[in-house]
């Protein structure tokens, strides 16, 4: 009986990870984020359901860790461990935040996948295009997907219409930091204020 | 106050910048160049103060009269805002063929006065856009800040201007320059002039501001939600515009939809997580 239970239990949990799994090739990897989006962005969910899961999902597929070095710039270098620890802990709050705030305002997108361009071992550049709306114009998404481990891609930057949000975020660090005199611990402070607002 | 006056002011007020500009380069090291802090683009910021006070300003304008004008024009019903804005773009489309040929850039130059032909007939007066289905794609709008891009000058300094944005050294000589080659600044311009080449007696100063001030509702209302995005999710409204700025000038002038092509991408490669 016991291992009838062992086995059933297996078996659920197997399924439930693999339904958790994402394909290893870029353009399927954005593909099924996408469907996955579309899924949780419709009308009759409520804005803190969308929250949740879409940050389940920036969970599981953006490199956070990465994204909060890029966002640092040659800023992280002078960290000690410590700082880096609150700062990588800071960072991954303000983004899940600010990543979800973003994307909760939009409701049952129509994104296409369509082509992906081979950087180099490292980077994929998979564009898309959200479909235009009677508000929005058609908008040309490209996604920089980090591919050193090839059998788990994830995404590194969203580059909207041509600007990158990854770069955009950094140079806004920057004047933080710079407005404060290079003083680091003002930009900890900003991120701890906009977690909490 | 007539309309000539305050175009006379909006000249000196821009010329006095540019001359700040030039003494502000010449004098200091201007703020921290974003080389520092890892990225590659060396635009500095010459008066940091005035412009964030100037961004403040525009800000304070924008709430106050452009985004609810815009957010009235929203309310229009969906034709007759993408008619209004094609015939906006259809006019835009004369300046942007005057760079096209300053740059050199021939093909583009023909498809743009393709593009205006069939759309002022066919289109009528540009409310239409058969020029696309029938192959003439819209490829992008042009300035002679582009234009001098192109030449190779460099961006020079950053700053705000009052009303009109974030600009550069470049882009504010430029914007000098689109009057000069823009045709429906000159038509509308030279009113005393009627010699069928410039200027033309049935048109007045203020058919041009009408036009340019419907592009700029038509452009803040298809940008409601982004600029909201932005502010609500910046911890620097500021930078992030600058940022947003300069990489759309940078690919504007570079005539490409990428910024893998136009930015460098150096600082990506020393981020190594997994």
């Amino acid at each position: 009986m016991k291992k009838k239970i062992f086995i059933i239990v297996f078996f659920i949990f197997g399924l439930s990870q693999k339904s958790f799994a994402y394909s290893s090739d870029p353009k399927q990897f954005i593909q099924e984020i996408v469907d996955e989006a579309k899924k949780i962005l419709v009308d009759s969910n409520t804005k803190e359901f969308k929250t949740e899961k879409l940050s389940e999902i920036a969970l599981k597929t953006v490199d956070i860790k990465g994204v909060a070095y890029y966002s640092l710039g040659n800023y992280r270098k002078t960290l000690n461990d410590e700082q880096m620890e609150e700062y990588l802990v800071l960072f991954e709050k303000y983004f899940l935040k600010s990543f979800t705030s973003r994307l909760t305002d939009y409701s049952d997108p129509k994104i296409e996948v369509l082509t992906a361009e081979i950087l180099n071992s490292k980077y994929t550049i998979v564009k898309s295009l959200l479909l235009a709306t009677d508000k929005k114009p058609e908008v040309k998404i490209e996604w920089r997907v980090y591919t050193k481990n090839p059998n788990k891609p994830l995404i590194r930057d969203l580059i909207i219409e041509g600007l990158s949000l990854a770069r955009t975020q950094k140079e806004e660090f920057a004047s933080v930091i710079e407005t404060n005199n290079g003083d680091i611990t003002k930009l900890f402070v900003t991120l701890k204020e906009f977690i909490a607002k | 106050m007539t309309i000539q006056m305050i175009r006379r002011l909006i000249y000196i007020t821009i010329f006095t910048l540019l001359l700040q500009t030039t003494s502000v380069i010449a004098g200091t090291t201007g703020s921290e160049e974003l080389s520092k802090s890892g990225s590659q683009d060396s635009t500095k910021e010459c008066f940091e103060g005035f412009s964030r006070a100037m961004f403040k300003f525009n800000h304070a304008l924008d709430r106050a009269v452009f985004e609810p004008v815009a957010k009235g024009y929203r309310a229009l019903p969906v034709p007759i805002r993408k008619g209004t804005g094609n015939v906006v773009d259809n006019l835009r489309s004369l300046l942007t063929l005057s760079n096209n040929i300053l740059q050199g850039d021939f093909n583009r130059a023909g498809n743009t006065a393709a593009r205006f032909g069939i759309n002022t007939t066919a289109g009528i007066l540009g409310i239409f856009d058969p020029a696309a289905k029938l192959g003439f794609e819209d490829q992008g709008k042009e300035d002679f800040g582009q234009t001098l891009g192109a030449w190779g000058a460099e961006s020079g300094c950053y700053f705000v201007l009052p009303i009109l944005g974030p600009t550069t050294t470049r882009d504010a000589v430029g914007l000098v320059g689109n009057v000069f080659i823009d045709p429906v600044y000159q038509i509308t311009h030279n009113t005393e002039i009627d010699n069928g080449i410039v200027g033309n007696s049935t048109y007045s100063e203020h058919n041009y501001y009408y036009y340019r001030g419907t592009g700029a509702v038509d452009f803040r209302a298809k940008n409601i939600e982004s600029w909201d995005s932005l502010e609500e999710n910046s911890i620097d409204l500021y930078a992030s515009l600058k940022s947003l700025y300069l990489q759309n000038r940078k690919q504007k002038i570079a005539n490409s939809a990428s910024a893998v092509k136009t930015q460098d991408d150096s600082d990506w490669e020393e981020i190594d997580t997994n």
